[in-house]
């Protein structure tokens, strides 16, 4: 390293220099690494992420019918979809949509009847209306969202407003014919 | 701005501690006689004060609040339903508290409107207007996580939706929501967080106020002409002058803060914030605190991706598009002295920018009702327009608008009120 050879002879880089860039850089990570434990507090602690699962008795649940669960500290709509909903949902045209997936991706196999999706609004986090009879079902037959007007399809789908993403489908698993645990 | 008569105290023992740690003089210098102030400052010129009356208001008030106050989503509103009913004064506290933000808010808006007609954030105050801008986004900070602390409907779904704004930046948009919520969704964590905060930040507003005042003392107050204070002719001393003048309006304004407070104590906030929150029930719509509306209006208002027409290239999606208007349009202030290119300060003497500051505060009016409104008929196509026109009017109004308008001749002095200009006839 030529320049280091120089500044043993004293020209632009000194020994001196040196030191003082070793002393800053050392400085420099000791702060970064002070500054990460108080950061990092902020995420989520050991007991919130030691995430609970839930058991859904879907036997409970008739057809066309809906129910909302709580899981971590968030809705989760199941819905016992009737024939006709089936058909509606799977009779779109995928390249339609905004947020490209088919109702089919979307249920497990051989259950379409059963739609099991997170009940957050993808645009900013508030539980769309719909499940409850009465409820204002929007556009396409499914979810509205009233804050900032996003409506979903029945089969969670984004179709108009602001929120980009499908109604997310989170991880959960049948453990019978009637009961799923969810997370 | 010159300066008026040094102190010097008579008192042997005040001189003595003067010497040693002069912050007499300090003040003195700072709001005292010896801090010399344009001789025509109007009632325009009041509301500064009057924000830092707020200021102390919020402080007193929250710092009370606080220690009857639990930060725990179980009881968090049944402790303030106590502060309420049952603590002594509880109401009153709790009541000065809530509309004292409001106030604070009016104040401000009111102080920043000052600013814009009189030209005031123009050179030499540029780095003094841009302080009042960072006070301005501390406010907010503060009063959103003010609003979250009594855990009712709108505290929690106001703060689950700001918070899912950090959503919208791409790649680390979820992470970084889930490091403000500590959690999976707004939740224990995410209040003591917040009123840990809601703590602190009206104390480094204080700092920001230390700052914004120095700033203001090295130029001077600007006023409604505009021109620079030459001479002493100009000039009056603070005190006894404006300090009189500041406790007038202080009188005027607690005369309305307390119609407010004792006949209305409610009118400025929701219902539904009377009701315990509820993570699995959104209420019927969710509208923030009334000085949040014009930009509420503005991220709604935005539901188009920004992309080529007629294929599906999305370059910005509608979420992030509306977020980065909402925050642009107040990140926008802190060009304004560098978008306005006009060399006149005062509206007094720019006969068109005068009309177009009133359009401005009518597009401001008309965003703040949109976004009090339900996102349905008509409703988004005027929020669409007032964005637009609000971004217009700093983006393309203001630097042409300098460059053509024909100003009024300016005066030769404050003093002296003869027009500087080749007069022709009078
Ligand atoms: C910049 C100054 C401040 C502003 C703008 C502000 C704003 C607010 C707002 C809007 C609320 C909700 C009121 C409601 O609807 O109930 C609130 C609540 C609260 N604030 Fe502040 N605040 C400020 C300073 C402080 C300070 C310095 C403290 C001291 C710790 C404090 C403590 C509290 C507490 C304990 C609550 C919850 C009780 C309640 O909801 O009434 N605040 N604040
Ligand atoms: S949160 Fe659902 S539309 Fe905005």
């Amino acid at each position: 390293m030529s320049t280091i050879d120089q500044s043993i002879h004293g020209d632009d880089v000194t020994r001196r220099d040196m030191i003082h860039l070793g002393t800053a850089g050392v400085g420099a990570i000791g702060a970064a690494a002070a500054i990460w434990p108080f950061v990092h507090q902020m995420n989520p602690a050991a007991d919130t992420l030691a995430l609970a699962t839930v058991e859904v008795d879907l036997s409970q649940i008739g057809e066309g019918e809906g129910v909302v669960i709580m899981w971590r500290g968030k809705p989760v709509f199941v819905r016992h979809r009737t024939a006709a909903e089936i058909a509606e949902a799977e009779g779109v045209d995928v390249s339609s949509l905004a947020d490209k997936q088919s109702d089919g991706e979307r249920v497990k196999p051989g259950k379409a009847q059963w739609l099991v999706i997170s009940g957050v609004c993808t645009h900013l986090g508030c539980v769309p209306l719909g499940t409850k009879p009465g409820d204002e079902k929007g556009e396409y037959d499914g979810w509205f969202c009233p804050c900032h007007g996003s409506h979903y399809d029945i089969s969670g789908r984004i179709r108009k407003g602001p929120a980009p993403k499908n109604l997310e489908v989170p991880a959960y698993a049948f453990t019978s014919d009637t009961t799923i645990i969810i997370g | 701005m010159g300066h008026g008569p040094a102190f010097e105290p008579k008192n042997g023992a005040v001189k003595w501690f003067n010497d040693r740690l002069p912050i007499l003089s300090l003040l003195h210098g700072a709001l005292g006689p010896g801090y010399m102030a344009p001789r025509n400052l109007n009632y325009w010129w009041n509301f500064g004060s009057l924000a830092g009356l707020c200021l102390v208001i919020q402080l007193l008030t929250g710092i009370v609040l606080a220690m009857h106050y639990t930060p725990d989503t179980l009881v968090a509103f049944d402790s303030v339903e106590r502060i309420m009913r049952d603590v002594n004064y509880g109401w009153l506290m709790r009541y000065m508290h809530a509309n004292g933000a409001s106030f604070f808010f009016i104040a401000v808006y009111i102080h920043i409107l000052r600013g814009l007609y009189y030209g005031s954030y123009k050179a030499p105050r540029e780095v003094l207007w841009m302080l009042g801008l960072v006070i301005f986004l501390l406010m907010m900070a503060t009063a959103f996580m003010g609003y979250v602390l009594p855990w009712g409907q709108m505290s929690f779904w106001g703060a689950t939706v700001i918070t899912n704004l950090f959503s919208a930046i791409p790649v680390v948009g979820d992470s970084i929501v889930t490091l403000l919520w500590g959690g999976f969704s707004v939740d224990n964590p995410t209040l003591n967080r917040f009123f840990s905060l809601h703590y602190l930040l009206p104390f480094v507003i204080i700092g920001v106020v230390i700052l914004h005042i120095w700033a203001l003392h090295l130029p001077g107050s600007n006023n409604p002409l505009g021109i620079d204070a030459k001479d002493d002719a100009d000039k009056i001393p603070f005190h006894p002058y404006y300090t009189t003048k500041d406790i007038f309006g202080i009188g005027v304004f607690l005369l309305f803060f307390c119609a407010f407070l004792f006949y209305a104590p409610n009118a400025m906030g929701h219902p539904d914030n009377y009701i315990p929150a509820n993570p699995l029930v959104t209420p019927d719509s969710i509208v923030p605190e009334w000085y949040f509306l014009p930009f509420y209006a503005i991220l709604r208002s935005i539901t188009f991706d920004l992309g080529i027409p007629f294929t599906d290239i999305v370059f910005i999606p509608a979420k992030l598009l509306g977020v980065i208007a909402m925050f642009g349009s107040i990140l926008l202030l802190f060009f304004l002295p560098w978008l306005d290119t006009s060399k006149v300060r005062s509206a007094k003497f720019r006969p068109t920018y005068k009309i177009l500051f009133w359009f401005f505060v009518v597009d401001m009016v008309i965003l703040t009702i949109v976004g009090g409104k339900k996102p349905e008929g008509i409703w988004p196509v005027v929020g669409l327009i007032g964005t637009f026109y609000y971004f217009a009017h700093f983006l393309v109004i203001m630097p042409i608008l300098g460059k053509i308008e024909k100003t009024l001749p300016l005066p030769e002095s404050i003093a002296n009120p003869v027009i500087k200009a080749p007069q022709k006839g009078i």
